[in-house]
């Protein structure tokens, strides 16, 4: 009875998540149907308009679990799209190694942000907003202008469309047309099954949620916290270059304004997605749904057509905040309404 | 005997922002040597400590909330520059009666200033509902309207720049004619006068004291912590739209895009070179203000040294990054260690001998 209670309790976030999904889409389809929103493409434009948002995501649900939190993933997003632009068009880079080098910094910057949070004791907020400043700061300083990548490889691996064998349909004149996703749909679903499969069935994975549920017990059970915290942001580091990487292959450019708020975006989808503010609890599958919903409150907005784009900011926000209520008043009845 | 006296100045409260802001002002007397020259121009007090002195009023401001709810809730605001955008965007549209330029008042400009605080203290107490009552961790309740801050300020000026160009509602941000020191260090001044009244004859300073150094156990001797907590924070929501509001009158217009950006960074540093610990409890609002201006002292220099606007943050962040990590418990370990095998390889030292 109390096991059953307990997976409710994990669960019901989730479940609550899934079906807001559909509810939306739905909605979605039924509001929109003639201007094709129920269309197997438009479905498949959620993934290709958010493949970097997802690996982000994924990476910052890692970080969460371990009771932390990273709010430089925008500004490092900022980051690698224009040191990719700069490198391959300023330096004459080929893509391969720029992408190398993007991952590299990428894992650098996690460690250095590991390392202060796991050693140094300074609160995850503190450190990241810090990096969130240097990211942006960084970005002007390579360059305040807007570089237009055309980089031939890059723009090849851009437009590589992979066709998929269902859902294709007749348009007026005949021809069949099939939906088509790009290889940064499938990159980020792999790396999602990755490190659904690294929490779930590694050691590491279990260590990442002992540490988030309570340190002290996992430090009294024997694990290096400090360890398993810096490996986290390492790991969240080297998924928010791919992420990058990915977001650079949509948007195909770099500026210094560029992906701003995505850091609220990436929190948001692991929040509505289940994961747990105070740590310990969390799932890449739940964020997975997170980023639909906010992909799918972005079409909504640009099939309605006359909405500020700000409306997107402002739901995801209320969304958040709706959630983050949610989960807190979870909390309280969990505590036997005890406040302190 | 000399290292003791030495340790007893560097470790009074007051060490940390006094020395960080000799260390920028010498930086700047030895680059600009007419550095601290005042003169007299149209009227008006003029000069690089001056304009540093009146620059930094809108981060002085913020600095005072931003030391309640640090001391208070052991976290931080970050919505404060959302909130002054906010607020400066209220206030036009106040004074404009939804026009997007007016070179008329259509509202008297106290109701102005009244809805801009007003809008301020709202969305204060929205984030004080969430830490205290909901027991929602600091930065992620303020990350909401951190967000959804600009957002709002740019539905509420649909998205342009709206100026209110009257004579009157530039005097907040310039200075009163025949009277030579700039307003906004007059309000600053006002702001940190009042604030420190109320810590000091009442004991409300204690309390937020108290709160954060314990909630637990200040709630078990009879203080209400969730209220100090909203308290705290609503007090934040009043400063920022204070700001704010001098921020718009600066450049006499609503800018949603940029009143207040990067300014809670820089909020955090003055708290943080202050010598207040970001983990709460015991606060200095002295340091507090010493810190805002030497990190508006920072910014000058920068400036002055051909730093655009949008790369400060860059050394902004390592300064924070380094001051965070010399108070951290991390740090205070190493140099524990440190100091024990000192202490040993003395010992060992003199078995040997």
């Amino acid at each position: 009875m109390k096991q059953r209670k307990k997976m409710n309790q994990n669960t019901f976030l989730l479940l609550i998540t899934i079906v807001l999904f559909f509810l939306m889409y739905g909605i979605g389809c039924a509001l929109f149907k003639d201007a094709g929103f129920a269309k197997t493409q438009n479905f498949l434009n959620l993934f290709v308009s958010n493949a970097g948002l997802i690996v982000i995501a994924s990476g910052m649900t890692v970080v969460m679990i371990t009771g932390g939190i990273d709010i430089s993933v925008g500004s490092f997003v900022a980051l690698a799209c224009m040191m990719l632009a700069w490198m391959m068009e300023r330096k004459g880079i080929d893509a391969v190694p720029a992408v190398l080098i993007v991952l590299a910094t990428g894992i650098a910057f996690g460690f250095v942000q590991g390392f202060l949070v796991a050693y140094m004791d300074i609160q995850p907020f503190i450190v990241t907003l810090a990096g969130m400043f240097f990211g942006r700061g960084m970005t002007a300083i390579i360059s305040k202008d807007m570089i237009s990548i055309t980089n031939e490889t890059f723009m090849a691996w851009a437009k590589a469309k992979i066709y998929l064998p269902f859902g294709g349909y007749v348009n007026k004149k005949g021809v069949l047309i099939q939906p088509y996703i790009y290889p940064t749909v499938v990159i980020a679903l792999l790396l999602v099954l990755a490190v659904f499969i690294m929490l779930k069935y590694t050691k590491f994975g279990r260590s990442l949620y002992a540490t988030g549920g309570n340190e002290q017990s996992a430090m009294m059970l024997g694990l290096n916290v400090r360890k398993v915290k810096l490996k986290a942001y390492v790991l969240n580091g080297f998924l928010c270059g791919v992420g990058g990487i990915l977001f650079c292959l949509n948007t195909l450019g770099g500026f210094v304004e560029q992906a701003k708020g995505f850091e609220m975006d990436a929190i948001a989808s692991s929040v509505i997605g289940g994961t747990l503010l105070t740590g310990g609890v969390g799932n890449v599958f739940g964020t997975l749904f997170g980023v639909l919903i906010k992909a799918t409150i972005e079409a909504f907005i640009t099939f309605q057509g006359t909405l500020s784009s700000w409306w997107t900011r402002i739901t995801i926000a209320a969304l958040l905040c709706f959630f983050i209520v949610l989960q807190s008043i979870l909390a309280m009845i969990k505590k036997g309404g005890k406040q302190d | 005997m000399k290292s003791g006296t030495l340790k007893n100045i560097t470790s009074k409260r007051l060490f940390l922002p006094l020395f960080c802001l000799a260390l920028v002002l010498l930086v700047n007397v030895i680059t600009t040597p007419d550095f601290f020259a005042i003169s007299v121009r149209d009227g008006v007090l003029y000069g690089y400590m001056i304009d540093i002195i009146n620059r930094a009023s809108e981060l002085v401001i913020l600095a005072i909330g931003m030391t309640l709810v640090v001391s208070a809730s052991a976290g931080t605001d970050i919505s404060v520059g959302a909130i002054m955008a906010v607020s400066a965007a209220v206030c036009c549209s106040v004074l404009t009666g939804g026009e997007r330029a007016a070179t008329e008042l259509v509202a008297p400009l106290f109701a102005g200033f009244g809805a801009a605080i007003l809008v301020g203290i709202i969305i204060g107490c929205f984030n004080g509902f969430l830490v205290a009552r909901l027991n929602i961790q600091p930065m992620v309740a303020t990350l909401i309207m951190f967000t959804a801050g600009r957002g709002i300020a740019q539905l509420i000026t649909d998205g342009q720049i709206t100026y209110v160009r009257v004579d009157s509602y530039k005097l907040l941000g310039s200075s009163f004619p025949g009277f030579p020191v700039p307003t906004p260090f007059i309000v600053a001044v006002f702001m940190v006068a009042i604030t420190a009244l109320i810590l000091k004859r009442t004991a409300l300073g204690m309390y937020i004291q108290s709160v954060g150094i314990n909630r637990r156990a200040s709630r078990l001797i009879g203080i209400k912590s969730v209220f100090i907590i909203f308290l705290t924070y609503a007090y934040c929501g009043l400063c920022s739209g204070m700001a704010g509001l001098i921020a718009s009158s600066r450049i006499y217009s609503a800018d949603a895009n940029n009143i207040g950006l990067n300014m809670e960074l820089d909020a955090i540093l003055a708290v943080a070179i202050g010598g207040n610990s970001l983990g709460g409890g015991k606060f200095s609002l002295a340091g507090s203000v010493i810190g805002a201006y030497t990190i508006q002292a920072l910014t000058t220099t920068l400036y002055a040294m051909h730093v655009s606007s949008d790369q400060v943050p860059v050394y902004k962040a390592v300064v924070v990054v380094i001051i965070v990590a010399l108070q951290s418990p991390g740090f205070a370990r190493w140099k524990k260690s440190l100091a024990k095998k000192k202490g040993s390889m003395q010992l060992e030292g003199k078995e040997a001998a």
